[in-house]
């Protein structure tokens, strides 16, 4: 069995600082990620960050991933990097199940940061797994990755920071977005990203959710509805938008199937995306030594998953006895970012969130 | 179809790859997963549900939600939205829940 | 409005503007209304004009006395929020933010839409930039008629 001192599942933002801040510390780690390539969802963001100048703010998220990349490389010696290589098993003395072209093998790590992300949720609604009918992160993927585009004539279900950004994204790669639906009375994301697709003529229709995709092998219309203040149906309001794509954009939920299968004390926080475990502070789990950083432990925006893998790196390295010389000076001042992001109304779930799951 | 033109990123033309999707000629270009090559050329459908046999497209292509799953040069549930194309590679549809020998 | 549409009110535009007295040099109007954690158009600028302080949640708040209408802050600003104001005798001169190919040239004449995305007049554009610092967002220079300064936001199609 290989056996390693840190071992990072996920190779996104937050896997990667943390990475990053681990090295710094003298932590050696190995870095494992299920695609053939590092970056996480930021090698799709083609926008530029929010957030201020620490957490890479009016960067382009494509370039962000470079940077973090970029970081990681840097230390050869200290940063092992497994890619194409799936987390098939996780035992509760730390040992990793891999499978790598086909092979499996064992890992004995002394701790591991999961940092696996998190997922698009699906919407429920009549033949909603037709062909035509993505995430809007998968669209996203499909056109900024690729340079494919899903279709013609698109609309938006869900008007929160993603859906609102990809909306502006297709817009950019020559797609036509025919509006943006929301089921809340209320625009979900930042008003400048709603701005910037009305001034473009993309109307974002508010109380409005679909009730049924038409097509045969593929989309070809869809039918919605207003809602009422109970999310409703109100009949008689139907319409009907001839389309070939749909994306969907109604949230994420944190990846934490490996967290289930040692056990880790988890909790439902729907204002986290879904099932998260119980942290504590220093962001370990009920198991020792298991931390998480990034979306797994509650869903935000990539900036924060960025600071939590600094601070879980540091953190991690300093329990195995690797303290960074600027340690206290660093961790405080990674708090204080997460404090700064997380302060304004839009942090205000992520904020109730975090107090559920504090242990 | 493909992006040709775009303000932010640059697609330069890549090497064409050929490869087998049931039974017929296609291409795609170095670089593209299973999934997006055949996206481009107009192929959506790639799998059935296990039970009814819906037709299903990708849905997450980041290989989470295995709805691209399909046989690729004999192995079934490949997940073809994070699997990049080779020269010469045989895709088929896959119709079941897949077989280890297929 | 804002919340359910995307579109400002007609005072929410204004109290972004300064005076029309200032406006005889360009000026930078920041058309960002919420409490977000953002703050690059405060730290890109070179003379200081835009504050939002140690809390990055609060609104930019223009210095108009500092302003000098360089336009950075217009390309630095992630959500795209930002655009420079002119008056030249009976046009209005704007610099905005452009994300879009096939890039204008330099007196074409385009159609200039409302915050509501409807067409409202023609505009014709009189300088684009992109540079290396730019990061791939392009300032395009133009010139509307006087009537749509709080009006005029953007370019849609060429004419
Ligand atoms: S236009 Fe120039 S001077 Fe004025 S606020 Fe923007 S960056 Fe500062
Ligand atoms: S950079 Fe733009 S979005 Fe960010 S605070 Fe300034 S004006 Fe608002």
């Amino acid at each position: 069995m290989i056996e390693k001192d840190l071992v990072i599942i996920g190779g996104g933002p937050s896997g990667l600082s943390a990475a990053k801040t681990a090295a710094e510390s003298g932590l050696s780690s190995l870095i494992i990620e299920r695609d053939y390539k590092l970056g996480g969802q930021l090698v799709k963001q083609t926008h530029m960050f929010f957030g201020s100048e620490k957490q890479y703010a009016k960067t382009r998220g494509i370039d962000i991933a470079k940077i973090l990349i970029d970081d990681v490389l840097s230390y050869p010696n200290l940063i092992e990097i497994m890619t194409n290589t799936a987390v098939v098993g996780l035992y509760n003395d730390k040992v990793i199940t891999i499978l790598h072209e086909e092979k499996y093998s064992k890992i004995k790590a002394r701790a591991i940061i999961i940092a696996t992300g998190a997922s698009e949720k699906v919407l429920a609604f009549e033949n909603n797994d037709m062909p035509g009918i993505y995430g809007a992160g998968a669209v996203q993927t499909l056109m900024n990755v690729y340079g494919v585009l899903p279709g013609q004539d698109v609309v938006m279900v869900g008007s929160g920071n993603i859906g609102l950004i990809v909306s502006y994204q297709l817009l950019q790669a020559g797609v036509n977005v025919k509006c943006v639906l929301e089921a809340a009375g209320t625009i979900g994301g930042y008003k400048v990203h709603a701005s910037k697709l009305k001034r473009l003529g993309v109307d974002i229709k508010t109380s409005t959710s679909v009730i049924k995709a038409v097509g045969g092998e593929c989309l070809q219309k869809i039918i919605t509805s207003k809602l009422d203040e109970k999310w409703n149906f109100i009949p008689g309001t139907e319409e009907t938008i001839e389309l070939d794509a749909l994306c969907v954009s109604v949230g994420l939920s944190p990846l934490g199937n490996l967290l289930s299968m040692i056990g880790v004390e988890m909790k439902y926080v729907s204002s986290l995306g879904g099932l998260v475990p119980m942290i504590s502070h220093s962001h370990e789990t009920s198991v020792e030594n298991v931390f998480v950083a990034g979306d797994v432990s509650g869903v935000e925006e990539a900036s924060s998953a960025i600071v939590e893998g600094y601070l879980t790196g540091l953190i991690v390295a300093q329990k195995l006895g690797f303290e960074h010389p600027n340690y206290e000076v660093l961790i405080q001042d990674l708090r204080s970012q997460l404090d700064n992001l997380r302060s304004g109304p839009f942090g205000e779930k992520t904020r109730n969130g975090l107090l559920e799951i504090m242990r | 179809m493909r992006i040709t033109e775009h303000p932010i990123l640059s697609f330069p033309e890549k090497k064409q790859i050929a490869f087998v999707i049931d039974g017929k000629e296609g291409y795609g270009y170095e670089g593209d997963t299973i999934a997006a090559a055949l996206h481009a050329m107009g192929i959506r459908k790639l799998s059935h549900s296990i039970h009814l046999k819906r037709p299903r497209g990708f849905y997450c292509a980041i290989g989470n939600c295995a709805s691209c799953n399909m046989i690729v040069d004999g192995v079934p549930n490949v997940r073809t939205c994070v699997t990049l194309l080779r020269e010469g590679m045989v895709v088929k549809t896959q119709e079941n829940k897949g077989e280890i020998h297929d | 409005m804002l919340n359910k549409t995307g579109v400002p009110t007609i005072d929410l535009i204004k109290s972004r503007f300064p005076k029309e007295e200032l406006l005889v040099k360009p000026k930078a109007i920041t058309e960002c209304y919420e409490e977000i954690p953002c703050n690059p158009c405060s730290t890109s600028c070179p003379f200081d004009a835009i504050s939002i302080g140690e809390d990055i949640n609060k609104p930019p708040q223009v210095d108009f006395e500092k302003c000098t209408g360089c336009g950075i802050c217009v390309y630095s600003c992630p959500g795209l929020a930002i655009m420079t104001v002119q008056i030249v005798h009976d046009k209005a001169r704007f610099k905005i933010p452009y994300e879009f190919r096939p890039l204008p040239k330099v007196n074409d004449v385009y159609e200039g839409v409302n915050r509501n995305g409807d067409v409202i007049t023609t505009v014709v554009i009189e300088k684009v930039t992109l540079t290396e610092k730019q990061d791939r967002t392009v300032l395009l220079q133009v010139l509307v008629p006087i009537e749509f300064l709080y009006e005029f936001v953007t370019i849609r199609r060429p004419i």
